[in-house]
């Protein structure tokens, strides 16, 4: 796997090598990392590269960007051939030693950092650069099998035995093993909600095993929730925010992955995964307290009907989203407690996972 | 009686503003404050009005707002002058109407008699000095800049008439907190004996009015009208020194001004000894104040000088340096001509009284003798038009008749006056004055072929100059002139603001909001010189916005903005290539290091590298 990108390095960088010394101007193929540029396959279940590139040019223009793009190649050259990881930020400090092709902010790294790995076709983690976030929490019905970092006998964790606590998803999973008798994943959006199924172990409850996601998913907790599902063929129910925000970027992130990196949604999603709640229509029928649609979020719920192919493809989310801009409003999970801060765990989730059929796709 | 209702409104618009002004000059004459209020406020300001007189002012106690004012066509708002127009109002009952208004709350009973009793006229010199403001006097700063302004347009004309290079000299002391004595020094050809004392100490006494030429003055009030506000702040006569030549005396002498008859008063006369052989000085002591900055007397002075190139000019202020300009040419401008006045200007009142005094015998040869551009055939063509025989005598055209010709002439093609008798500065010299007076990375200039407006030929001039060390983020400053005097005040109300304004500058590559001036390190300079300049008051602060000359004003604007705009995206256009050019010496090495360290390039392969690639990224720069 490294000596691999470690040949596509070296090719394009003789490539450009080459054509600097005929006098030509350089260039390098991208592809383009945008919704734009991905469509939704359903039969694979995530979102694919619809193979547009972008041709970045040697020019005076480019000159800047170009010359910080072959540095950072060459720092995950160096990273790759030994064995070494930077994280991002990492990165964005090494470059203060390029003199004038230093980065200024680190969004700017991780943008041709993003721009390497997407050049290559591969994980970030392939050419030696780590996330700094954190990957989500686990607990419930669920036996890890990971390895001694020191002498590399199998470790085994017992996700019930972390009492108030969670374990935490690691950066890299591909190595771990499961064992579970477990019925279902429950993946929540809110550190806060999954505190209180933990504090009242509802996994034991429903036999079930917690996600804590807290937020948008990073990939490893999108890998390892999908290595989990297919290992066990177990489903995955998502419990998020009924707002544009948790419906479009929390959970069509988790299910079919990002329009940013779509060469690695293959990977980085979980096709399995419907839609438990809050839906709009739950707003209605359990009378929740809600806050008015921002502007943003308005903004946010038209362009996934307009642009986004997954929703477009689901005619039940298009009816959903467009429900949920007719109301106005939106609800958080928390909202629940209204009817009584337990009232998520002896009503709500019982009466939903009664009626798994009824999930949102 | 529209008219008798300006003459009156005129006057009450003026109270509130003068009341404050009266209030304020007890406070320097230290006469006990009157309360006003009540219902005899009216009377009340009135007092207030009279206190402030000099002393020994005869003012009744009366309003005289209620008499029949003569002099309230003295706003002059036409080209032509207006006061014969009275005679056309049929005479109407006095003041009508105002007794209706009054008599309703007044528990006293006025008759026509006990009002006609207190009716009579009032003089010029009592209605400029009760409404200063309408001349340009009606705060501190402004009175020292419009008197020094009075002072060196006289100067500059005299010495031009004459055909002498001026040399003026402008000196400002200060003499007390607020007090100034102003001392203006001219070599122009200097005054007779006897018209000293009406030149300086009556209103509406000029040469000027009565012709149709480019000149600074128009109507012979400025330095009279100055003397009076220094008479009135200070109590001091105007001093003037004149010669006429190497073999005659010099004259000194001491004038006031009779507000009441509005005549002057001669306190001292005599000869005495000057080391000029010919000119004119003129001293008088003033309330005032000095500032620095813009409408300042320095700014004045600058740009004077600057629309000037022909004068020498030598200025002392109260404090600072002192600034003398050299002449820049030896070359004294052509000298503007006098014309008859063009049909198209003409107003209803003017011909009325045209005609009445015309040497004429008949209609037909009266338009042709008083009016510019009318030949026998066209004259013909008037009366024709008019429906009027050509033959009848002029004296004996009714109100109705005149009416008749006076509809008649704009049917009429009437060839444009002729346009040679305006004067331009030049661009040329419009362009040496700024490059001399301002450090600006782009000057340019333009001088426009004359234009006619009502009749009156007139030219619009342009000088920008941009960069240097000119504010920036500033709007940029507009200087106006007319007939080659700066205009400080009333900016806004100026036909040249408005032509600025309605030029899009962001085309030209400046910054610009909307209804604002640009924003930039510039400097416009705007001349307009006419036979008419029609200023929009008596302070002739701004230029009225008639269509003809908004047009000319934009074309003339848009030219220079043009140039301009090529200038500033040349420079964009070098800095642009210069900032690549230290781009790729920045980055291309980096292309270098990168290669070797991915390739394991040698350090000469690596050279190469950059050698090549900065070859091949500049060349296809230039390409």
């Amino acid at each position: 796997m490294a000596s691999d990108t470690l040949k596509r390095i070296e090719k394009t960088a003789g490539e450009v090598h080459r054509s600097i010394l005929k006098h030509q101007k350089p260039s390098l193929k991208f592809p383009l990392r945008s919704l734009s540029n991905v469509k939704y396959d359903p039969k694979a279940g995530h979102f694919e590269m619809r193979g547009r590139k972008k041709e970045r040019t040697l020019t005076v223009s480019t000159v800047k960007t170009f010359a910080q793009t072959l540095r950072m190649m060459a720092l995950s050259k160096e990273l790759v051939a030994s064995d070494d990881i930077a994280t991002k930020r990492e990165a964005y400090y090494v470059s203060k030693n390029w003199d004038d092709a230093r980065f200024l902010e680190q969004p700017e790294s991780d943008a041709v950092m993003d721009d390497v790995e997407a050049l290559f076709e591969v994980n970030r983690e392939q050419i030696g650069f780590v996330p700094e976030e954190k990957g989500g929490e686990i607990s419930g019905k669920l036996q890890i099998v990971d390895r001694d970092s020191e002498t590399g006998k199998p470790l085994k964790i017992d996700c019930t035995k972390f009492g108030s606590g969670a374990y935490s998803i690691p950066i890299s999973v591909e190595h771990l093993k499961f064992e579970t008798d477990a019925d279902f994943i429950l993946v929540i959006e809110t550190a806060g909600m999954f505190q209180r199924l933990v504090k009242h172990k509802y996994w034991k409850t429903a036999n079930c095993i917690l996600v804590s996601m807290g937020g948008v998913p990073t990939r490893a907790c999108r890998r390892f929730v999908r290595r989990l599902a297919d290992f066990k063929k177990i489903p995955v129910y998502v419990f998020v925010d009924g707002d544009p925000y948790g419906i479009s970027n929390i959970y069509r992130t988790l299910k079919v992955g990002s329009g940013n990196a779509a060469h690695l949604n293959e990977f980085f999603c979980v096709p399995q995964a419907r839609y438990l709640g809050i839906t709009p229509q739950d707003i209605v029928d359990y009378k929740l307290p809600t806050h008015p649609l921002k502007d943003v979020d308005v903004k946010r719920a038209r362009d996934a009907i307009k642009n986004d192919p997954f929703f477009q493809h689901h005619k039940p989310w298009v009816a959903a989203m467009e429900h949920l801009l007719k109301m106005g409003v939106r609800a958080e999970q928390q909202a629940l407690a209204k009817w009584g801060l337990n009232y998520v765990i002896e009503k709500y989730l019982p009466e939903k996972l009664a009626h798994t059929e009824r999930f949102l796709p | 009686m529209a008219k008798r209702g300006r003459g009156r409104k005129h006057e009450r618009a003026a109270e509130p503003n003068e009341a404050k002004k009266g209030t304020r000059m007890q406070a320097t004459t230290s006469r006990p404050a009157k309360t006003k209020g009540g219902r005899r406020a009216k009377e009340d300001q009135m007092d207030l009005f009279a206190g402030k007189k000099a002393a020994g002012d005869p003012a009744p106690a009366a309003p005289r707002s209620r008499k029949p004012a003569s002099v309230e066509a003295a706003p002059v708002e036409s080209a032509v002058a207006v006061p014969e127009m009275s005679e056309v109002d049929s005479p109407a009952p006095p003041a009508r109407a105002g007794v209706a208004a009054k008599a309703a709350p007044a528990r006293r009973r006025e008759t026509a008699e006990s009002i006609g009793r207190r009716q009579r006229e009032i003089s010029v010199a009592e209605f400029f000095q009760k409404n200063r403001h309408l001349l340009g006097f009606d705060n501190p700063a402004k009175a020292l800049l419009t008197a020094t302004k009075e002072a060196v347009d006289n100067s500059l004309d005299a010495c031009e008439e004459a055909g002498i290079l001026p040399v003026i000299e402008v000196e400002i002391e200060e003499k007390a907190e607020d007090r100034f004595r102003l001392a203006i020094t001219d070599n122009g050809p200097g005054i007779v004996r006897g018209q000293i004392p009406k030149v300086f100490g009556k209103l509406l006494y000029g040469s000027k009015f009565h012709t149709l030429k480019q000149s600074r003055g128009q109507q012979g009030i400025g330095i009279s009208a100055a003397g009076m506000y220094s008479q009135l702040t200070t109590g001091q006569p105007v001093k003037i020194t004149s010669r006429t030549g190497a073999k005659k005396p010099a004259h000194y002498f001491e004038i006031q001004i009779d507000t009441a008859r509005n005549e002057p008063k001669v306190l001292v006369d005599r000869e005495i000894e000057w080391d000029r052989e010919h000119g004119t000085r003129v001293e008088m002591d003033l309330a005032g104040s000095y500032k620095k900055g813009r409408r300042s007397v320095d700014d004045y002075v600058i740009q004077t000088a600057l629309a000037n190139p022909h004068a020498d000019v030598h200025y002392k202020p109260p404090k600072g340096d002192e600034f003398h300009r050299e002449r820049l040419t030896k070359e004294l401008p052509r000298e503007p001509q006098a014309i008859k006045p063009h049909p198209y200007g003409v107003e209803l009142g003017a011909l009325i009284s045209m005609l009445r005094e015309t040497k004429g015998r008949t209609l037909a040869g009266a338009l042709q003798a008083d009016f510019a551009r009318v030949s026998a055939n066209v004259a013909q063509e008037i009366c024709k038009t008019a429906g009027l025989r050509p033959e009848m005598r002029p004296k004996s055209l009714g109100v109705a008749e005149v009416e008749q010709l006076f509809r008649a002439i704009p049917k009429v093609k009437i060839m444009a006056p002729p346009a040679s008798v305006i004067v331009p500065i030049g661009d040329a010299l419009i362009l040496e004055g700024l490059k001399q007076t301002v450090k600006a990375d782009f000057y340019t200039s333009i001088s426009r072929s004359p234009a006619v407006y009502r009749g009156n030929p007139f030219l619009i001039e342009v000088g920008l100059a941009y960069g240097g060390e000119m504010p920036g983020d500033e709007l940029v400053d507009l200087w106006r002139f007319a007939n080659r005097v700066p205009l400080q005040y009333q900016q806004s109300g100026c036909a040249i603001t408005r032509g600025a304004l309605m030029t899009d500058w962001r085309h030209y590559g400046l910054q610009q909001s909307k209804g604002a001036l640009p924003t930039g390190p510039m400097i416009l300079f705007v001349h307009m010189a006419s036979v008419w300049v029609p200023f929009t008051s008596e302070s002739k602060e701004a230029v009225a916005s008639y269509p003809e000359i908004i047009k000319e004003l934009r074309l003339a604007l848009q030219e220079c903005g043009r140039r301009l705009g090529v200038f500033l995206r040349q420079r964009d256009r070098l800095a642009e290539a210069e900032k690549k050019k230290s781009y790729i010496k920045s980055y291309i090495p980096h292309i270098g290091i990168a290669l070797r360290e991915i390739l394991g390039l040698s350090k000469a392969e690596e050279q190469k590298v950059v050698a090549v690639l900065t070859d091949t990224l500049e060349r296809s720069r230039t390409a």
